[in-house]
């Protein structure tokens, strides 16, 4: 039987002869995507605005009416609602952020929740209420500063690992990757406009956990070959690692792919942000484990005496054939 | 490192298949079969946005209860200083501030009242702890502030009777199996399952049903009462909506010498006789008749005001003593409002007022689809995973997807058996595992391949697959592993869920994917020595 091999063996691709250009357009990235962050901004679900996010059913209609649910309830008052279609073409999530002057009552999210249910309900008699979410504008305040230090904690606390388990040049370019990494998912929901609610922090936050795995393989090589060939120049022995590691790097984001992909197209629409936001994840983070975490070992100046030499079993038999087949 | 003992084969697979064991329970329920009873029968609990229900977040305003305990102090002073002999007089009361102060008519009676004022404060506790500062200022003034314990503690007190209340009322609806808990200092989680009416709840809970009667000033100026002005030991009330009386919004009542109606024995909805309009009757218990008697005696002739949380119901006149011990209520009831009002009075006043600051409801049938969908995009991610794996290992992928289903079990198992709850995102957690699981796997069977071309023998290269690749994979879960911690500390409910999952599966995936596979990989070798490895 001929196995599968999605990268062929022994690559040798010259990743980081390129690594310049890749780290100025990465950089200008990560900075594209602050800008949209902070001119564009999110589109915040009603989990960071306050709010209500109703979803509905229309039982006896092909096809939920959505311009005129727009006019009833836009006319209460409460500003224009976002409707959209949610599943099959007679469901609909509803959606409205709370108005400014009702950020401080604690309980105008859930009056105006029912005000809107209500006449939902008055003027369609088929209609099914599937779900409510309502928050309010002090709930919705915590949750985003708790989102902050969550994604802050995160990060931090992943890199001191990274620093202890390797070294701090390895912990400065972890971080610098799930920074990237965490960039550009916010910068896509930003340039999409894409609904921003707990469970894409949830989503980033298994990113900021799983985008580090591959990074992790390629040092954990870096590694290894530092102590293996201590003459090498830097450059040269970071290709070699990548290029080592590639089927891993590439294997284990194509099995995470495949799983999450059907949950994608076949899941329940509630999951579709979260789904998407960790899929997109993963291919940022494995981008990032390369051209990311990997050059910048060679600017913060990493060398084989960053290691204590301690050879292993394998090592020693191998320096000893090495050394053996150089003799003639 | 490929030696299995016996004794380390039976302690693996007996971890797994009672942990895997332990899953079917919730399998049978997932595909609606019956589970013998006689076995145990631990479920996985499903969240509320898969079973549907409605998890509502109540706060209380602790201000309120501040100001509520400096009324009471008030209160007791009063009671205290008229109880005494000799009688202690006292003036110029102010509530302002956040304290209590007050000016002695007599100032030779500083110390008596001091000593009456320190039995008064002196904490319940244990410790001795004052609940109150006294202090006297100018010879004869004395001003109350509560201590910041106090507050805590009053505050502390009133949730869990809140508390209290708010199971009673829920249960009064007949609701199944609801969760009621206190969070942070002055917060409630209400979860109930599966719910017909949730706005029906959420009145029911949020009405603090504090009922008083207050006898009305009839001497009060109609144009003064319209434009808020209380007359001197007056306050004004306004209707409650639909109650008004010939366009009047607002009424006058005396202050003081009015009761509470707190102390009831029984509340039902009924009928009025005459009108036929429905009103709730109460039953006071025996102190509470004595009182509503001698203020009914009392005041033969003159109207009082009935007021539920601060807003007049009705105000009726009193033809007669009413000496019995109940009464009706009227107002402009329907009978939901009034069996509504019922129930909350019989499991008595909210100490505090309960706002809704977040509602998460969702109905039963899409939580049933969610399932649905949730279980066949797992399926199919599943298979493709698993053809993937053989595709790219053959033999050593059928192992990894051995580990992988027994995986998938465990988790289910440890979940029912723990007691989390599965929820939407929990669902995308398990499809995360089975992604993330066999990464071990690829890990360990990518470095047996890069050890066999580098001329190792097989013994060696799967010895060094696995050891070599341990160390990453130790790594990447440990960092997983403090994202799921950080998950679990931000997430609310379902997201917690989604933490939940990801952290079972990453000791699972280490046992199964890692540990089980190298037995299955060693017990392979052994019996058949091959010469050459397909990787």
């Amino acid at each position: 039987m001929r196995l599968i091999k999605l990268v062929p063996d022994n690559t040798n691709i010259h990743f980081l002869r390129w690594r310049v250009p890749f780290y100025i357009i990465s950089c200008l990235l990560i900075a594209a995507s602050w800008g949209l962050v902070l001119t564009k901004g999110l589109n915040y679900g009603v989990d960071f605005a306050g709010g209500q996010e109703i979803q509905a059913t229309f039982t006896k209609q092909e096809e939920a009416p959505i311009a005129s649910l727009r006019e009833l309830i836009g006319g209460l008052g409460y500003g224009e609602p976002v409707i959209q279609r949610f599943g099959e073409a007679n469901e609909v999530s509803i959606r409205s952020k709370l108005p400014e002057e009702a950020e401080g009552n604690p309980g105008a999210a859930a009056q105006i929740s029912k005000q809107i249910t209500s006449a939902i309900s008055t003027a369609y008699p088929d209609v099914r209420i599937d779900g409510v979410s309502t928050v309010s504008g002090k709930v919705s305040g915590e949750f985003r500063e708790m989102a902050i230090y969550a994604l802050g904690a995160a990060m931090l606390a992943i890199s001191l690992y990274i620093w202890v388990r390797f070294e701090w040049q390895f912990g400065v370019g972890a971080l610098f990757a799930l920074f990237h990494d965490v960039s550009l998912t916010l910068g896509l929901f930003a340039l999409f406009q894409m609904e921003f609610s707990l469970q894409i922090i949830a989503a980033i936050l298994a990113i900021i956990g799983y985008s580090l795995n591959d990074t992790i393989v390629v040092y954990d090589r870096i590694r290894e070959d530092l102590k293996k060939y201590r003459k090498m120049p830097l450059p040269e022995l970071l290709d070699m690692s990548v290029n080592e590691t590639l089927a891993r790097t590439v294997m284990t984001s194509a099995t995470l792919l495949v799983a999450l992909i059907p949950l994608l197209i076949f899941g329940p629409e509630s999951l579709f942000g979260l789904v998407a936001a960790i899929t997109v994840g993963i291919f940022v983070g494995t981008y990032s484990s390369i051209y990311m975490a990997a050059p910048i070992l060679i600017w913060l100046g990493v060398s084989g005496e960053s290691f204590i030499p301690n050879e292993s079993d394998i090592d020693r038999q191998e320096r000893l054939a090495r050394e053996r087949a150089a003799k003639p | 490192m490929l030696d299995f003992p016996v004794w380390k084969k039976v302690w693996f697979w007996g971890v797994a298949l009672i942990c895997a064991a332990l899953a079917l329970p919730s399998l049978f329920s997932l595909a609606n079969a019956p589970w013998p009873s006689a076995l145990p029968n631990a479920q996985v609990n499903l969240g509320l946005d898969l079973a549907g229900g409605s998890h509502i977040l109540l706060e209380a305003e602790k201000g309120q209860v501040a100001q509520q305990r400096i009324e009471n102090m008030e209160e007791s002073v009063r009671a205290r200083f008229r109880a005494a002999s000799p009688r202690i007089a006292i003036g110029d009361i102010s509530r302002t501030n956040g304290r209590l102060s007050f000016m002695l008519k007599d100032a030779s009676q500083v110390d008596a009242a001091r000593d009456e004022l320190v039995n008064l404060t002196t904490g319940a506790g244990l410790t001795g702890q004052r609940d109150w500062d006294i202090r006297v200022e100018d010879g004869n003034r004395f001003i109350l502030t509560p201590t910041q314990e106090g507050l805590d503690q009053a505050v502390s007190d009133a949730m869990d009777s809140a508390i209290e209340v708010v199971r009673k009322r829920i249960d009064a609806l007949g609701t199944r199996e609801p969760t009621i808990i206190r969070q942070g200092d002055a917060r409630i989680v209400v979860q109930v399952p599966g719910l017909d009416d949730p706005d029906a709840l959420k009145q029911l809970i949020g009405q603090t049903a504090k009922l008083e009667f207050k006898m009305v000033d009839e001497n009060a100026a109609p144009n003064d009462v319209a434009n808020g002005i209380a007359p001197p030991g007056d306050e004004i009330v306004p209707y409650a909506e639909g109650s008004e009386v010939g366009g009047v919004s607002a009424i006058a009542v005396k202050r003081l010498g009015g009761i509470k109606g707190d102390q009831l024995t029984n509340a039902q909805q009924s009928f009025e006789q005459q009108t036929n309009r429905p009103v709730v009757s109460i039953t006071f218990n025996q102190q509470g008749g004595a009182k509503f008697a001698e203020l009914t005696q009392q005041n033969v002739g003159k109207r009082f005001a009935i007021i539920l949380d601060g807003k007049v119901l009705s105000a009726p006149s009193i033809n007669e003593p009413i000496l019995g011990g109940s009464a009706q209520i009227s107002g402009s009831f329907s009978v939901e409002s009034a069996t509504q009002l019922a129930i909350a009075l019989r499991s008595g006043a909210l100490p505090v007022d309960l706002t809704v600051v977040e509602e998460r409801t969702v109905g039963p049938d899409l939580g049933a689809d969610s399932i649905k969908k949730g279980l066949i995009a797992m399926g199919v991610g599943s298979l493709l995973v698993i053809v993937l794996m053989i595709g790219s290992y053959g033999r050593f992928g059928i192992y990894a997807t051995a580990a992988l289903i027994i995986n998938v079990l465990m988790i289910l198992g440890i979940m029912a058996q723990i007691g989390t709850t599965l929820t939407l995102p929990g669902i995308a957690g398990f499809v995360l595992t089975i992604g993330a699981a066999v990464d071990a796997n690829v890990l360990i069977y990518e470095r047996i391949r890069e050890e066999r071309k580098r001329g190792r023998r097989v013994f060696t290269s799967v010895e060094n697959g696995y050891k070599e690749a341990s160390r990453a994979i130790y790594d990447a879960n440990i960092t997983n592993f403090i994202a799921g911690v950080l998950l679990f500390a931000f997430g609310s409910g379902p997201v917690r869920g989604f933490a939940v999952v990801l952290i079972i599966g990453l000791f699972t995936s280490v046992f199964t994917g890692v540990a089980m596979t190298r037995m299955w990989v060693a017990g392979w070798l052994r019996a058949k020595r091959p010469a050459d490895l397909t990787i």
